[in-house]
């Protein structure tokens, strides 16, 4: 592989992440800014896998592999994925239903037209 | 003993999970006790521990020890400053549950311990993140307290600004917490551990003689992005007047009062484990960023506080300009600092509770906390107008309150012109409240007038069924003894010492510092004192002389209430904690 | 005020990308052969006879992160209760009974059996195989909902007695911290997985505490989705914002 191939994974986590918070600034929908923060995690997912890669390696399971007999990918930022998604889908799903209050409270999910809190 | 570590965590935990087991065929008075129990255990828990924590304990969860140096399980760290923060959690938690007895009006329907079984998530959660030594883990309690303080500062469903003051709130510190995950990531493949300890000696010996790299740089940034924004650090901070400003009372008392200062505590934490030996970030740097960013928080909060008529608004930007100070304490890195902002916290997570029950007690008596609207309108809660009297002047630093001793000592240490900033701030925060005191308790001065950026506090609704006719015992009570608890973290002999004597064990391997009121100290706290009453005086007297300047108000548009703004902003903290602490990076 | 953002926005991005793209270029090639901490997760799990690495990840060697991360869904299950409860000037009424496609019923209700098996499947496999308590309980929870699809609303609420999940959810959560007390009561540690013999590699009952827990875990996901769901579900078919009054 050449140089390129060695750095990519870890930069479309990075592009991931600033497309994310692009789009949390510049939104003007709540439901879609809940959604741009999930694309920020997403970022997270995919620098860890990329992280815990390695060449020419299995899942770390061994039902059906002899032990040592193939190289396997790093099995803790598995799980510590694993545990990441399991975060980001609570934290939407409260998200989403305050933007579900907000939507009846306030009659909009524009954060332009929010004006409640300010100075 | 370190094996019952982890149940700081594991018993709120249990409790809530009982309360939400048994919460359809409880009564409301049962939960209530029962969540008051479980709370008060663990505080109980956490005291004997602390008391234990000489020489510290660390505890591998899971009984997973370290063979020839290497574990695969996860550390838990019990010394001082771990211990004696979950003891601060525990305590303050108890403190919100005893002042929420029989607070809402109706809990959801059939749910009765929905309420505390919350708050006791929330105590585990603060706990466990007070007590981690494992990156992600601290990041995995990180993100249990803020999901449960979205959801409980969104409680008042009915409230239009509870629910938007919830939404920033959980989309700010979700961001934060991420860019904290991605800063994980990077430790992990550059040292290929998470044990906080471990990580530190890896990115050493990745470094050889080399120093930091941008790799480190970037880490660096990431998780002191999340951990500055659960600080509220300006540009970190537009979240937390938002949030706090709207959250139920009781929550209010956790959130100022804890959980700011627990985002405080990380980046001590962090930077003293993983980021302050060689490979890592040169102390010089360190101190560039946090002490410019804690300046600058400092005077941004005092003067957004100064402005505000909203009276819990205020007192969120009282602890935003607080936290600032907290956060050039330990960026000085000395054990003097250390000492003093753990008194300093002490001290303040007192008072600031007490505050923000006193404010709990107007919006349940008037249904507003609008400074202009309750002109004169409190003069019949004696006792509640002195006890925010006593609040000011506990936040302006006055001798001898913990809060006026955790100051002294941190000025000393800081020295120079920074004094100047603690004073000031001091002194600001503290005149607002006086402010509020003598317009709303005493009916002082004018009517103020409207201003036409702001947030007013009028047309609140009350937290409890109804307003209230007279205000429960416990609503006056808990905040009597929480400003006698500020009070006597900075009166007890012995006691400034202990603490010091704790938190340097950890933090600057057991250095011996002498912690008491000095000849300078207590001037410098006599002075905020009188500052802030002739700032206070001078305001309701005559108003238009300390009105908002044109300067200021550009700084008050800042805080647009824009969940994008705030985005926009965090970036730019990010990028202005990576510029501050480029330096050191450029030198190795 | 947006041009402002914008700037901030262009500025910020700018030197977080800058900040980030010179980290990737400092971090270790991809697919290196170098990750001391899995290779030692690897030999961990074999001692204990757990076929599925990442099982013995999460339910045992990092089982403390895990309680963390079921606390993280126990909470927010809770929040969503509150936070969309039915606020004062808003009532239930009934949903009404809808018509739905015969194909479309027919598919689901064949389907229905068959994704709540794989569900449990997966749960009880998960020391085995790719899978566990996490993935499997999602499974089971929406295989519940394809009532939904293929009847309608009145159906799904008739096996979804919602306070049954509810208890369900925080006792499997009552039951992963009792496991990890009788670790301490046992005077080892908090979550320790000494307790159970380690079984035969490769078999259900393999990983002494790890099915358990595993288990413990399954049953909180599934109550836990259940409940999220039916409470947004709720806020789309049943309540309603008062008229006139």
């Amino acid at each position: 592989m050449n140089t390129a191939m060695h750095v990519l994974p870890y930069l479309v986590a990075v592009y991931v992440f600033l497309t994310g918070c692009y789009g949390l600034a510049t939104s003007r929908n709540l439901i879609h800014a809940v959604g741009c923060l999930a694309v920020c995690q997403s970022a997270t997912y995919v620098l860890l896998l990329a992280v815990g890669y390695r060449d020419g390696a299995t899942a770390p399971v061994f039902s059906d592999i002899e032990p040592g007999s193939r190289p396997v990918v790093d099995p803790v930022v598995q799980a510590l994925t694993l545990t990441d998604i399991v975060v980001g889908a609570t934290v939407t799903a409260l998200l989403l239903a305050l933007v579900l209050q907000i939507a009846k409270r306030h009659g909009t999910v524009d954060p332009d037209e929010l004006r409640e809190l300010r100075g | 003993m370190h094996h019952l570590l982890p149940l700081l965590v594991a018993l709120p935990l249990l409790g809530a999970a009982v309360l939400v087991a048994t919460g359809r065929h409880l009564p409301r008075i049962a939960a209530e006790i029962t969540g008051f129990a479980v709370s008060g255990g663990t505080a109980a828990l956490a005291v004997v521990l602390l008391l234990d924590s000489s020489p510290p304990m660390v505890e591998w969860v899971g009984g997973w020890l370290p063979v020839g140096g290497e574990s695969v399980g996860i550390l838990v760290v019990g010394d001082g400053p771990a211990l004696g923060m979950a003891t601060l959690v525990s305590l303050l938690t108890l403190a919100a549950l005893a002042y929420s007895w029989r607070y809402f009006d109706q809990p959801p329907h059939g749910r009765t311990g929905t309420f505390t079984a919350l708050m006791l998530v929330f105590q585990g959660g603060m706990c466990g993140f007070a007590i981690a030594g494992d990156l992600f883990n601290a990041f995995v309690f990180f993100e249990l307290m803020s999901v449960t303080a979205y959801a409980l500062t969104g409680y008042r469903i009915d409230e239009a600004k509870a629910v938007q003051g919830a939404l920033t709130f959980g989309v700010v510190n979700s961001l934060g917490a991420y860019a904290m995950l991605m800063g994980i990531a990077l430790l992990y493949a550059r040292t290929g551990e998470l044990a906080m300890t471990k990580i530190g000696r890896g990115l050493d010996s990745a470094a050889g003689q080399g120093g930091p790299d941008a790799l480190v740089l970037a880490s660096f940034v990431l998780v002191l992005t999340g951990l500055l924004v659960k600080a509220a650090a300006v540009p970190f901070h537009f979240w937390l007047p938002d949030a706090h400003a709207v959250a139920p009372t009781p929550v209010c008392m956790l959130l100022s009062g804890v959980m700011v200062e627990l985002g405080a505590y990380g980046v001590w934490r962090v930077y003293g484990t993983v980021f302050a030996g060689p490979g890592g970030i040169p102390a010089a740097d360190l101190t560039r960023a946090l002490v410019t960013l804690g300046a600058v928080t400092a005077a941004v909060g005092a003067v957004m506080c100064w402005y505000q008529r909203h009276i819990k608004r205020l007192l969120a930007y009282s602890t935003v300009a607080h936290t600032g100070l907290f956060v050039i304490g330990l960026g000085i890195l000395t054990p003097e600092g250390d000492d003093g902002v753990a008194l300093y916290m002490l001290g303040h997570a007192g008072v600031k509770a007490a505050l923000f029950a006193c404010a709990g007690v107007l919006l349940d008596r008037f249904g507003s906390v609008d400074e202009h609207a309750l002109h004169g309108r409190a003069g019949q809660l004696r006792a509640t107008g002195v006890m925010f009297g006593i609040g000011a002047l506990g936040l302006a630093g006055l001798p001898t309150f913990g809060t006026g001793l955790g100051k002294a000592i941190t000025e000393e240490a800081v020295g120079g012109p920074l004094t100047v900033v603690f004073v000031a701030a001091s002194a600001v925060t503290a005149g607002a409240v006086l402010r509020v005191t003598a317009r709303v308790f005493l009916g002082l001065g004018p009517r103020p007038e409207d201003a036409e950026y702001e947030t007013s506090g009028s047309d609140e609704e009350p937290e409890t069924p109804g307003l209230l006719g007279r205000i429960p015992d416990t609503m006056t009570i808990v905040p009597a003894v929480l400003l006698a608890a500020a009070l006597a973290v900075g009166s007890v002999p012995g006691f400034g010492e202990l603490v010091a004597r704790y938190v340097n064990e950890t933090g600057s391997g057991g250095a011996h510092v002498s912690v008491h009121w000095t000849l300078h100290g207590a001037v410098l706290g006599v002075a905020s004192t009188v500052l802030a009453a002739a700032l206070a005086a001078l305001a309701v007297t005559r108003p238009r002389w300390v009105a908002a300047p044109d300067w200021a108000a550009p700084l008050r548009r800042l805080q647009s209430g824009h969940v994008g703004d705030y985005v926009a902003w965090l970036l730019v903290g990010a990028t202005v904690l990576g510029a501050l602490a480029l330096p050191g990076v450029l030198g190795g | 005020m947006n041009r402002l953002r914008l700037w901030l926005l262009a500025v910020g991005g700018a030197g977080l990308a800058a900040l980030l793209v010179a980290a990737c270029l400092d971090l270790p090639a991809f697919g290196g052969r170098w990750h001391p901490y899995g290779d030692r997760a690897v030999q961990a799990s074999l001692d204990r006879h757990i076929a599925n690495t990442i099982a013995s990840v999460n339910f045992d060697q990092r089982a403390y992160d895990t309680l963390g991360e079921i606390s993280i869904l126990f909470a927010a299950v809770l929040g969503c209760v509150v936070l969309l409860r039915e606020a004062r000037d808003e009532h239930r009424a009934p949903p009404e009974p809808a018509e739905v496609a015969r194909p479309v019923r027919r598919y689901a209700l064949l389907v229905l059996p068959v994704a709540l098996v794989t569900g449990l499947y997966v749960i009880a496999h998960g020391q085995l195989s790719p899978g566990g308590g996490f993935q499997g309980g999602v499974v089971a929870a929406t295989a519940l909902h394809l009532l939904y699809l293929g009847a309608d609303y009145g159906a799904l609420e008739r096996v979804r007695p919602l306070g049954v999940y509810e208890a369900s959810d925080s006792l499997a959560v009552c039951a992963y911290l009792v496991l990890g007390l009788a670790g301490v009561l046992a005077g080892t540690a908090f979550l320790a997985n000494t307790l159970l013999p380690y079984g035969t590699f490769n078999t259900l009952s393999s990983g002494g505490t790890v099915p358990l827990l595993n288990a413990a875990v399954g049953m909180e996901v599934a109550s836990a989705v259940v409940v999220l769901l039916a409470h947004f579900l709720d806020q789309a078919v049943e309540i309603e914002e008062e008229h006139g009054s």
